[in-house]
Order: C-alpha cells, then structure tokens, then sequence
C-alpha cells in the first residue's frame, strides 16, 4: 500500500506549493535526517573506537587488570550459560502458555483474557524492578544467592511475555483446515496440536524466541543483584557470572581507563545480537518454505 | 484432559509471576512502610537512609522528580521526533528509502541501554561539560532517553498508521487535498488511538529505564535547578543502592520499586483501555 494512485499523487504534486505542506515536507525530511545522523554517530563511534581493541586474544582470554587488558572468554561463557537458563526456564512455561491460549481458550471465557492482561503488565514491568525480585526471591527467599541460575531464572519471567504473544500469533496464523483436516481422520487434539500445529506454528515461535534472546542479552539492571560481578570462569551454575552487558557497565562506571575493552565488549555484544537476528530469520524463512512446499 | 490441566497450571505459572513480584515487593517494603510510614518518604528532610527507622530520613522525592523530569522530557522530544519519523518512512519516503529506513529505526531499537548508557557517559556528557560544566545531567538524561523510546514511538505509530484503511486516503485525494492536509485531516485522527498508546508504552519505558539514566544523569540527590544540574532517578537509586543496603534502607529502595511497579501499572492498563487492539511493546 505504499505506492499512492495515480490520482493521489497528481493532487499531492498539484497542491504542494502551499506552505503549510512545505513546512511538513522540510519536517519530515529533516526528522528522519537526524535520526540517521544521530544512528551513524553512535555505530560510527562504537566501530571507531571498538575495532582497534578488538581481536581474537580479546575473545578467547581471561580479563585481567580490572578487565583494562586480556579479553571477555569466561564473560561470554557466563552470557551464554545465563541465556541458557533463561531459555531452558521460558520455553516450556511460554510456548505451553501460548498452547492454552490460542487452542483452547473459548471467546467469552475470563481465564484467557485474565492471563493476557498480567502478560500485558508482566511486559512493561521495569528491569530494575524484575532485579529486585530476583534478589529478593530467588537469591535470598529460595537460597539461590548471586548465581547464574538466579540471573538466568530471573531474566525467564522477563522474557516470557514477548515469548507467549509472538508464539500465540504463530499458532493462531495456523489455518484452522489443518485442525479440522486431523479432526477427520481421527488424530486426537494433542496429536494434532504436537504434530501439526505446533511444527507450522514454528516461524511465530522463532520469532519470539530471537525477540526474547535478544532482550535477555541487552539487559542488565535485573542481573546486578542477582548472577553478580565476578569475572572468573564460572565452575557451576551456582557460582556468580558477569554477564557482557554488565561487564560493559562496569568497565564504564568503575574502572578509569576501561573506555577501550568497554567499547570493544558493546561492539561483541551488538555483533551477537545482529547475528543471532539474521541466522534466526534465515532459518524461519526456509522453515517457512519447506511448510508451503509439503502443503 | 490432564494435559489440558498441565497447560493450564503453565499459564497460572506465567500469569501468576507478576502477581508473586508484587506480592514479594509488597512484603520486602513493608518493615519500612510499618515503621518509616508513607508520609515520611515525601517529608523528611534529606535522603540519608542508613540509621534504621527513627535516625534515618527517607525522602525519596528528589529521585521522583529526577524520573519524572528525565521521563517528561524525553516524551516531551520523543513524541513529535518519533511521530515525524513514523510518517516519513509512511508517507514521505521514496519506498527503496523507505525500507532502508525503517530497518534503521529497527536497529536502533535493538541496541542494548547499557551502551546507549556508555555512548551518553563517553560522548553526549563530555560535550555538554564543554557547554554547560558538569556535563553529567538532567539534560544528558533526556537526551539517552529520547534517543532510546524514539524508536518505540516510531515502529508502534507507523503499524497504526499502516492499519488506517486506504480508502479514508483516497476520499481527500479525489477532493484535491495535498499531503499534509490529507496527513493532519484523516491519517491521524484515525491512528489517534494507537499513537497515544503508542506515547504511553514508550513513557513507561523511559520511567523504567536503569542503565542509561544511571551513566550520564551524575546521580546527585537533589531537586534540579536547572537542565544542567546532575539528577538521580528512582531506578539509579535502587541499582547505586541495593549491593550494600541493610534493614530499613533496603526495604525503602523496596518502596521505591513498589511506587515504580504502580507507575507502570496505571500505563499499561491505560494504553490497554485506549488501542483498539493489542500491541507489542
């Protein structure tokens, strides 16, 4: 719908020369010119002052001096532990949640809609208040203290909200002649759903996967307190891991002459989160493909 | 059927997640709400909350005027920032350009606000310092802040403005209206509702901001006389706090989660009861 028709387009060229429509135009144009600019800036100084430091030593090293020098190695592997738990946590509660809310919850019935305004809430609950949480529940109320197990079990109820409603539109975008055709052969309503459903469902559930990963891997003020600051490699998922994000906060904030390995940390951290993006959308795409060529 | 009931209980367990984090900041604040009591967290003189309940001051005003001016001020930029954004790339971008820069804002949106946080604390501030000293300020707030809910204003106004139908366009085309009296007079008064809600999801992102805030406002306990002057926001409080808080001080940065999780609350309920559908925030 973006090409006007032709009649529209005339009348715009006709009119164009009033000047309140001048005015809007120069708006318009000069808004979306400093939003580049102001786009450029920030990525151009990220690169600018990030790929100096950068390198495969940075990536593979312990963080020595306060992380002024060697590289990020046990850092990523505590992201990556804390993501783990995180998704491990979320998946199963998300998708099952989205199961009963787009299969089996009747209009008019009040469990649904309930279920989906907390959702709601549960989304735009700040990060430093799911940080409060965690330390105070399963830090300290469950015995957890500062652990990846805590960060990670944390950041799941963060998560969950964009996981449920991206997967719940996937499973409603699944044509009901799929439901009714295993219906008619006699294919019980959880066979179908496990079998049929839930695999065309697939692209809606990957989507809210890239968009939960990616929030998990940006956040930082709910990890403070609860997986911690310690920068060693972590040995269990008892121990305390520093997360990037944090990582990034803290070389900023309290470690003077940290600017460097900081710049170089934000620049890892955007490259996981742009890559994890493409390779999700590749492989819901050719998912997609495969569904239309076995339809 | 007991499968049902397991998908059941699944969703109990979601939903019931925000009613346990209330419920465990309710408990978590109430020492200091029984002792310290309401009133004295708009009263007492000063914040200084490390004396247990009677030699202790709990004021936390000056950090909800410093959320309220840092949120105020970036919805007060972002709006009409985000909203000529969302009708470039609608209406007055060459639709190759259009794409392109749609994309943009996507990846804007995605950066993480802790390098939002860091690009403010190395770039924006020193340059404000050159400007107006100490460069860490209310001002540089507002600036992270904009930056950052832009986006969410642009990407949610553009899908309201993309679902206005197109024959409501074509009526003032066939009546010789230009763009922009086509765009005032029938785009927005159709998208009106999504717009608003729209400006509503982005200000309860700025008022849950941590990270950004934290790194250039210089989170300075004080009522701002100026742009110029450092800030401290609820959120900076709880984050600059909580590793050491004991007791009574603990239990106030509870509180000021507590008043946070209800901003929030009232936002998303009132966004909720404006969109005629639901959105993604």
């Amino acid at each position: 719908m973006r090409e006007p028709t032709a009649a529209r387009a005339d009348a715009w060229l006709a009119r164009s020369s009033d000047w309140p429509d001048r005015i809007a135009d120069a708006a318009m144009w000069s808004v979306a010119l400093l939003v580049i600019v102001v786009f450029a800036w920030i990525v151009g100084d990220l690169l600018n002052h990030g790929l100096p430091h950068l390198s495969w030593a940075f990536l593979t090293e312990v963080p020595s001096d306060a992380g002024r020098a060697g590289g990020i190695a046990p850092i990523l592997v505590s992201t990556l532990l804390i993501l783990g738990v995180c998704l491990s946590a979320s998946i199963p509660i998300g998708v099952g949640t989205a199961i009963l809310l787009a299969e089996f919850s009747p209009r008019g019935g009040w469990f649904g809609p309930l279920v989906r305004r907390l959702l709601d809430i549960l989304a735009g609950v700040p990060s430093i208040v799911f940080g409060l949480f965690g330390n105070a529940f399963f830090s300290l109320y469950l015995g957890m203290g500062f652990s990846i197990l805590s960060g990670g079990l944390t950041l799941a109820c963060m998560v969950l909200p964009i996981l449920i409603r991206s997967s719940e539109a996937g499973l409603r975008s699944v044509p009901d002649d799929y439901r009714k055709a295993g219906a008619a052969l006699g294919i019980s309503q959880a066979a179908v759903i496990w079998r049929v459903v839930l695999p065309a469902a697939t692209p809606g559930v990957l989507v809210g996967l890239i968009l939960g990963i990616g929030r998990a891997l940006a956040e930082t003020a709910a990890l403070l307190f609860t997986s911690g600051y310690v920068d060693r490699m972590p040995g269990s998922l008892m121990d305390s891991g520093r997360a990037l994000s944090v990582h990034i906060y803290d070389l900023a904030m309290n470690v003077p002459g940290g600017a460097g390995a900081a710049y170089a940390s934000a620049l890892v951290l955007i490259a996981l989160l742009v890559a994890i993006n493409l390779i999700t959308s590749w492989l819901a795409e050719r998912w997609l493909q495969r569904r239309i060529t076995l339809a | 059927m007991t499968a049902l009931w397991a998908l059941r209980t699944l969703a109990a367990l979601a939903a019931g997640i925000v009613v346990i984090i209330v419920g465990f900041i309710a408990l978590e604040s109430l020492p200091a709400l029984r002792s310290v009591g309401l009133m004295r967290f708009v009263t007492d003189p000063s914040w200084h909350p490390t004396g247990g309940a009677e030699r202790g001051r709990f004021n936390l005003g000056p950090m909800l005027v410093g959320t309220i001016a840092a949120a105020g001020g970036a919805i007060a930029l972002a709006t009409p920032l985000g909203l000529g954004s969302a009708l470039f790339s609608r209406f007055y971008a060459p639709p190759g350009l259009g794409r392109w820069y749609r994309r943009l804002v996507e990846l804007l949106a995605g950066i993480p606000s802790v390098v939002y946080g860091f690009w403010g604390l190395v770039v924006l501030a020193p340059l404000i310092r050159q400007w107006q000293p100490p460069g860490q300020s209310l001002l540089a707030g507002i600036v992270i802040l904009t930056i950052m809910i832009l986006p969410t204003v642009a990407l949610l106004s553009e899908s309201t403005l993309r679902s206005v139908p197109q024959r409501y366009l074509r009526g003032p085309a066939a009546l010789g209206l230009s763009r922009w009296s086509t765009i005032h007079g029938v785009a927005l008064p159709a998208a009106r509702g999504g717009i608003l809600t729209a400006v509503l999801l982005a200000t309860g992102r700025a008022i849950g901001e941590t990270m950004a805030l934290l790194m250039v406002t210089g989170n300075v306990v004080q009522l701002p006389r100026s742009l110029f002057d450092p800030v401290r926001a609820l959120t900076s409080n709880i984050a600059l706090e909580l590793a050491y808080a004991m007791d009574h001080h603990r239990s106030a940065l509870f509180v000021s989660g507590l008043v946070l999780m209800g901003m929030i609350v009232v936002l998303v309920l009132a966004a909720e009861s404006l969109s005629p559908e639901r959105v993604d925030a």
